[in-house]
């Protein structure tokens, strides 16, 4: 099979997040391809929580809605998901509590009695999961070496019992057909957020400061778990205002810093924005959308706060804003941010989505170009030190505190170039004009990444152009119906050369966001491109594949 | 003695009491510098109203930050680099108001930094509106028939919270303020000065202050409940006698001495970066 999908439900609480990963992983050691869509309400026990897991030859970026395996731990799950059936599925389930009704022509399913069985081996009742990943490797072949080796790298509490409980649902089961092995070599499977941890970490990360939030709740914890390997302090204050001011201290200090939020609390922060780029302190924000106003709904995914970001903080200063789309882009961007921060000592923002945060990517360090920790400019200790220092690019020279020879003053207020405060109209209008120079010089900078890039048709007269965490699913909409995608993953400063250049020769724009306004056409359109057609999606979740398919179809008859 | 000052023209208004910090501190930290303690390690955080000037006029690093931000941004500085001495200065608006979870957290961590609130029991630079520690009854451009809010008394919060050093000055009686700011650099772990500091356009107490302060005499500072009971004798709002001096001392780990240890350098960044992603595999 070169593509298939499977589908984990059950109740909050039932373990199914661990579980779609332990599955994605086993299909990774035959060399598949991974995307797992993360689905699941705003509640610790109960309600209806599940897991797509796709598995493909090919790179992949997004889920379909149609699935070839449902494994379900609960009625729920069928009642459901029935409509995701193709004619050929396979339904697993706990034959305990499950109870197969209704038309099913043609579905092959089977029910392992996991409720018993963990039972009888005295096992949690979390460990149903166990059991039913067992019954799933032998349905489809898999040896039972691999899933022993797998459980073994992924389960650190119990892994003797969760084996015992695995072989049971494993001999129990009985083989429907094979999943082959693919000729590809197995790659390491990883959250959007873990990739921005360990590109903040390439880039010379130092600390991490956050309050939870989801979509950025993971963020904190994975670097938390790691700190230790990387020399990180991790903190958690009192809010988000903390946060960021905090940071900003450890700024000062000349530690390399990130902070990270959702939307709500990203609001907090804009004083400490604004601070950033008067002040003009280097620090890098992970802001992972989830749909708003306010609280809206935790746990599902929006792209809806780009004007926000980008608009952010009172008063004007540059900013360096990216959206990545995948887990090699969050990885690369992160680390540029971090750099580019530093750099210009100016904010970087780096914008994700609950789709891109917690969703799963097959992740391919090796893929990306080389990337290093770049060292900001610093003072040559000649003179007087001067924090300030209007220079030809606007960037003063840094020096930290402990130096013998600088006394280092920085200010929220209007300030002269030794950091004291001046209501003097020459020098307010200087110090903006070197602020602003900053963003002129970053603007050229850029010119060395890839800041637009397209994929698809390259021939073809409608482009679809997106943003984000929606670049996998239109890549792959775009080749099955051959047009081309732009996808702009720098957005402040605007890359308009690049995009202009990505144009040539597409009369028809059609965007695609997951909002109900068009941010990204509406960014686009002050630089002078008008958009044709936007195909949106504000219900919280994602575009699936064949969803975003049937809305291409429909808009290009329009066009 | 070093001269600390810096070209920046002062604007504190004639008679401010916040001429008496910046004449208590210069010399506290010229004095420490003269015993060996390197000025370069010394940073000044202000917020935002008129005692956070005191950082232009410091020849010394600073952070002039944002109004009710000096806690947070401190802390930050500090855990950045522990060699640091980092002292922080705020408004009574700035501390007890705008920022007061702020101060509460850092006396909850312990955190080794010196908070110098300027407590003017008025907004200034806003040009004279009731703050948290105004007495019942205040007339301020917000409040023209008077505060309806009793004030709060931040030394018994910050006792509860868990401060190691409090104490309280005033801007009248420079060599107490000086021997207050002295013991409060030294503390190891939060230390906390509430200093009755005059507003002298907006406020002025000078008059009825000099009739109720007294200096702390024979009262032991390691005594949580003695601390107390001095703590409470005035509330920010009653008639009663006005103590200054250190009304509770104690040496507990900081939150500094329970962060765990780490490397200055990180060795095989890209070799670890490897491994967690082999992990993943």
């Amino acid at each position: 099979m070169d593509d298939f999908s499977l589908l984990i439900g059950g109740k909050a609480g039932d373990g199914i997040d661990r579980a779609g990963l332990i599955i994605a992983r086993i299909l990774n050691q035959l060399g598949y391809r991974l995307y797992i869509y993360r689905d699941y309400p705003s509640i610790i026990r109960g309600g209806h929580t599940f897991s797509i897991i796709r598995a493909s030859k090919n790179k992949i970026r997004t889920h379909s809605d149609k699935v070839d395996f449902i494994l379900a731990l609960n009625q729920d799950t069928i009642d459901l998901h029935r409509q995701r059936l193709k004619p050929n599925s396979t339904i697993i389930y706990d034959s305990n509590i499950v109870k197969l009704e209704g038309p099913s022509l043609g579905i092959q399913s089977f029910g392992l009695p996991l409720e018993k069985i963990v039972k009888e081996e005295n096992g949690l009742p979390v460990m149903r999961n166990s059991c039913i990943i067992g019954g799933f490797s032998k349905a489809t072949g898999l040896e039972w070496d691999i899933l022993e080796r797998v459980f073994k790298n992924n389960i650190s509490k119990g892994i003797d019992l969760n084996l015992k409980i695995a072989r049971r649902g494993y001999d129990e089961a009985k083989e429907f057909f094979k999943i082959g092995p693919l000729p590809n070599r197995s790659l390491p499977v990883v959250t959007g957020n873990e990739a921005i941890g360990l590109g903040l970490i390439k880039g010379g990360l130092r600390a991490y400061i956050a309050y939870p939030m989801t979509p950025s709740s993971s963020l904190l914890h994975f670097l938390a778990d790691t700190a230790k390997d990387f020399s990180l302090r991790v903190i958690h204050p009192e809010n988000e205002i903390a946060v960021i001011l905090m940071a900003l201290g450890f700024s000062y200090a000349g530690e390399r810093v990130a902070v990270g939020t959702s939307g709500g609390g990203f609001c907090l922060m804009t004083e400490g924005l604004s601070l950033a780029g008067m002040a003009e302190l280097p620090i890098v924000i992970v802001v992972g959308q989830r749909p708003g106003p306010s609280t809206g709904m935790p746990t599902h995914t929006a792209q809806s706060d780009l004007h926000f970001v980008l608009n952010a903080g009172q008063g004007e200063f540059p900013r360096f804003v990216v959206s990545p789309g995948d887990a090699e882009e969050a990885y690369f961007w992160s680390c540029v941010a971090l750099n580019v921060s530093w750099k210009y000592q100016m904010p970087s923002i780096i914008l994700a989505d609950k789709s891109l945060c917690e969703g799963t990517y097959s992740f391919d360090v090796d893929s990306l170009e080389e990337l290093k920790e770049e060292n900001p400019i610093l003072w040559d200790k000649k003179g007087t030190y001067k924090r300030y220092l209007d220079t030809e690019t606007g960037v003063s020279p840094l020096i930290f505190p402990r130096d013998k020879e600088a006394v280092i003053k920085v200010d929220s207020y209007a300030h002269d170039e030794f950091g004291i405060t001046t209501e003097d109209a020459e020098k307010t209008r200087n110090m903006q004009d070197k602020r602003l120079r900053k963003g002129r010089y970053l603007t050229k900078e850029l010119e060395r990444y890839e800041t637009v890039k397209i994929y698809g048709n390259k021939g073809s007269s409608l482009a679809l152009v997106s943003w984000g965490s929606n670049k996998g699913v239109c890549i792959e909409a775009a080749e099955n119906l051959g047009l081309r995608v732009i996808q702009p993953v720098v957005l402040s400063p605007f890359p308009t050369r690049e995009f202009q250049k990505s144009l040539n020769g597409v009369p028809k724009i059609v965007c695609v966001e997951n909002n109900s306004t068009g941010q990204l056409a509406t960014l686009i359109s002050r630089y002078g491109f008008s958009v044709d057609e936007k195909i949106l999606k504000y219900d919280g979740r994602p575009f699936s594949l064949d969803e975003l398919e049937e809305r291409i179809k429909e808009v290009v008859k329009r066009l | 003695m070093k001269d600390l000052s810096t070209y920046a023209k002062i604007t504190w208004c004639p008679g401010c009491g916040n001429f008496a910090i910046l004449n208590s501190i210069k010399p506290v930290l010229s004095a420490l510098t003269e015993e060996g303690f390197p000025l370069e390690n010394v940073v000044l955080v202000s917020g935002i109203g008129c005692h956070a000037k005191i950082v232009d006029y410091i020849n010394v690093n600073s952070f002039y930050s944002i109004h009710g931000r000096v806690v947070p941004v401190a802390t930050g500085i500090k855990l950045a680099n522990p060699d640091l001495k980092v002292i922080g200065f705020a408004g009574d608006g700035d501390a007890y108001g705008e920022g007061l979870d702020h101060l509460i957290f850092a006396a909850k961590r312990n955190i080794d930094i010196t908070m110098i609130v300027h407590n003017n029991r008025v907004y200034g630079l806003t040009t004279g509106q009731y703050t948290p520690t105004s007495p019942l009854g205040f007339k301020g451009r917000s409040t023209p028939k008077g505060s309806i809010e009793l004030p709060l008394n931040p030394l018994e919060l910050m006792l509860a919270s868990g401060a190691t050093f409090i104490a309280r000055g005033y801007s009248h009686g420079i060599e107490l303020l000086k021997r207050i700011f002295r013991e409060a650099i030294t503390h190891k772990g939060f230390s906390f000065v509430d200093v009755l500091q005059v507003c002298v356009t907006f406020f002025d107490m000078y008059e009825y202050y000099n009739k109720k302060v007294y200096e702390l005499r024979d009262t032991d500072p390691e005594n949580y409940d003695e601390a107390l009971r001095k703590i409470r004798e005035w509330d920010y709002n009653s008639d009663a006698s006005i103590a200054l001096g250190i009304f509770y001392r104690k040496e507990v780990p900081t939150f500094q001495d329970r962060f765990l240890e780490y490397e200055r350098e990180v060795r095989d960044r890209d070799s670890k970066i490897r491994e967690v992603l082999e992990r993943a595999i």
